[in-house]
């Protein structure tokens, strides 16, 4: 499990629009790396386009290499859908099927990706409710819907669903941003435990968080509204949120815009 | 003193204070109000009478035999005599129409929303399924007594019948069922391609299921308003006073067929048969919606059987 990940020379479009331009990284495995930047300028873009879900939108395109250890996603023969059960994402809002269970819904990726015993696929829902810590509180009422959970539980359970099909990366598109303080919390040290098996890209829009949780940050900008966004600076966390090499980065990091 | 306003200045001189409704807008919301429920008095004075008259009068003849038997042989001043010939002609020839139109309405629909990205392709199948709402149900039955019957030579028969009142169904069933898949959020399809399963499936799986309260409340719709068409069979499925379980072999009947033809006659008793026939219409399209809805509930987890 765990691979890593280069992008090379990376551009996004919607339609004619530019979204984001040359974005070069390497995204290291087995540890969080954070997206941090101001509104619009293209993090979750970029996020999306690190396991092709940013072509599922009309008129999205992308232009450059992704690698997932040395592998490049985007080469014309790839099965985008191969590519999505390799990387596993979580959205900002929690999203459980609204007509499944919490059981079915652990079991959604495996289900609908083909036959397994009942006996194996009742210990992979279970071992990813307890990887996601939510297997305390719900194993009760497994038949019970998703729907019917807070919303810290019901991001959990979407994070149970992403790694019950064994994903190699764990993208997370602010995951918290719709939560409480305790929920987040419970996020984030999942996060940290998920960090030894798992890949794991996050964007968020909490500084604090980025700082908190990650061992890498990006700073996104963009150099003004309408123009695409472009990487500013990717260094350690340590070092970006007290010795960032941009003003830029410094100025966003301290509050003094966006 | 309520009506006194709380007055006070703003920093910025300006003078702000809490507002009273004033009466004369207190008399136009009494008598808008009092129009909304004149409104709806109207709209339900007209279908409580004519549920009342279908109901008072159809159950004097409204007995097993109704249910039973069919016309054959009742003379035309006898008393007796049933439907039987026609319930089992609308259920069948309804049933037909429905199979025919559900599933490429449901394809149709599953294409406009998920496939066609409003292309020009798109755009014309939309366009065309409007024109076809619009089609009056004599000219559908007119096209398949004019193509079906007289330019292929196939006889009247129940089959004929459905296949015009698939025609009237069909653009229900596309509106409808576009509509309940344009509600499924684009989250459950994003949440489900990024579980790695392919976009067939993710259509299978995800948005049917999810819409699937809708689809069958708008399928029952179309079935609703087809059951009562009168016309359309009137060329197709001509009509017999015996029964006929075949419907694909010789004329049926139908229960609107029933009731136009009874009551057409000069006697109390066909009378009487039309009424008790109407009424057995509309017990049949509430019966239809009935089980609709139970399936529908049945289906829907999200209360937590």
């Amino acid at each position: 499990m765990s691979k890593q990940i280069q992008v090379s020379g990376l551009d996004a479009y919607y339609g004619s629009h530019k979204a984001i331009e040359d974005v070069s990284m390497t995204i290291e495995p087995r540890s969080i790396t954070a997206f941090i930047g101001p509104s619009g300028c293209g993090k979750s873009t970029f996020l999306r386009t690190l396991n092709r879900m940013h072509e599922v939108i009309p008129g999205a395109r992308v232009e450059g290499k992704v690698l997932l250890d040395g592998e490049d996603l985007y080469a014309p023969t790839v099965e985008p859908v191969s590519v999505r059960r390799m990387i596993g994402m979580v959205f900002q809002r929690p999203n459980p099927f609204p007509t499944m269970s919490i059981y079915e819904n652990v079991a959604a990726g495996l289900k609908l990706n083909g036959r397994l015993s009942k006996s194996e696929t009742d210990g992979i829902v279970e071992d990813s409710l307890k990887g996601a810590n939510l297997w305390n509180e719900v194993k009760d009422r497994l038949n019970k819907p998703g729907a019917g959970l807070s919303g810290g539980q019901q991001q959990r359970l979407c994070i149970a669903r992403a790694i019950a099909v064994r994903p190699e990366v764990l993208l997370m598109d602010e995951p918290c941003s719709a939560l409480d303080p305790i929920s987040t919390l419970a996020i984030e040290d999942l996060m940290a435990k998920l960090k030894d098996q798992y890949t794991i890209v996050i964007v968020t829009h909490n500084m604090q968080q980025a700082a908190r949780v990650s061992d890498r940050t990006a700073f996104f900008n963009l150099a003004e509204q309408g123009k695409p966004g472009k990487v500013i600076e990717m260094d350690e966390t340590s070092r970006m949120f007290t010795n960032p090499s941009q003003k830029a980065t410094e100025d966003y990091i301290t509050g003094r815009f966006g | 003193m309520t009506s006194t306003p709380i007055k006070e200045v703003r920093e910025d001189g300006r003078k702000t204070s809490i507002q009273h409704i004033s009466t004369s807008r207190r008399i136009k919301d009494r008598v808008v109000q009092g129009l909304v429920y004149l409104a709806f008095a109207l709209a339900v004075v007209p279908l409580v009478s004519v549920l009342w008259l279908v109901v008072s009068n159809g159950l004097e003849r409204f007995d097993l035999e109704f249910l039973t038997h069919s016309m054959n042989g009742i003379g035309a001043r006898d008393a007796h005599g049933g439907a039987y010939h026609a319930i089992i002609g609308t259920l069948e020839q309804v049933l037909l129409a429905s199979l025919i139109s559900v599933p490429i309405g449901l394809f149709t629909a599953i294409y406009l929303v998920e496939y066609g990205n409003n292309g020009r392709l798109s755009r014309a199948i939309s366009f065309f399924v409007d024109v076809m709402t619009g089609v009056p149900s004599v000219v559908a039955g007119l096209f398949i007594l004019a193509f079906w019957i007289l330019f292929l030579g196939f006889e009247y028969s129940g089959w004929a019948g459905a296949l015009a009142l698939s025609i009237l169904m069909m653009p229900t069933v596309v509106r409808s069922a576009e509509e309940m898949l344009r509600l499924v959020p684009n989250d459950l399809r994003e949440a489900s391609y990024a579980l790695g399963v392919p976009k067939w499936r993710t259509i299978l799986k995800v948005v049917l299921p999810t819409a699937f309260t809708g689809i069958v409340t708008g399928v029952m719709l179309a079935v609703a308003r087809v059951a009562g068409e009168t016309a359309p069979l009137l060329m197709t499925v001509f009509f017999t006073n015996s029964i006929n379980n075949d419907p694909f072999n010789g004329p049926q009947m139908g229960l609107p067929l029933f009731v136009f033809d009874q009551a057409a006659r000069p006697n109390d008793t066909a009378i009487d048969r039309a009424w008790t026939g109407a009424l057995t219409l509309i017990l049949i399209v509430m019966l239809l919606n009935l089980v609709a809805r139970l399936i529908a509930w049945w289906r829907a987890p999200a209360r937590g059987r």
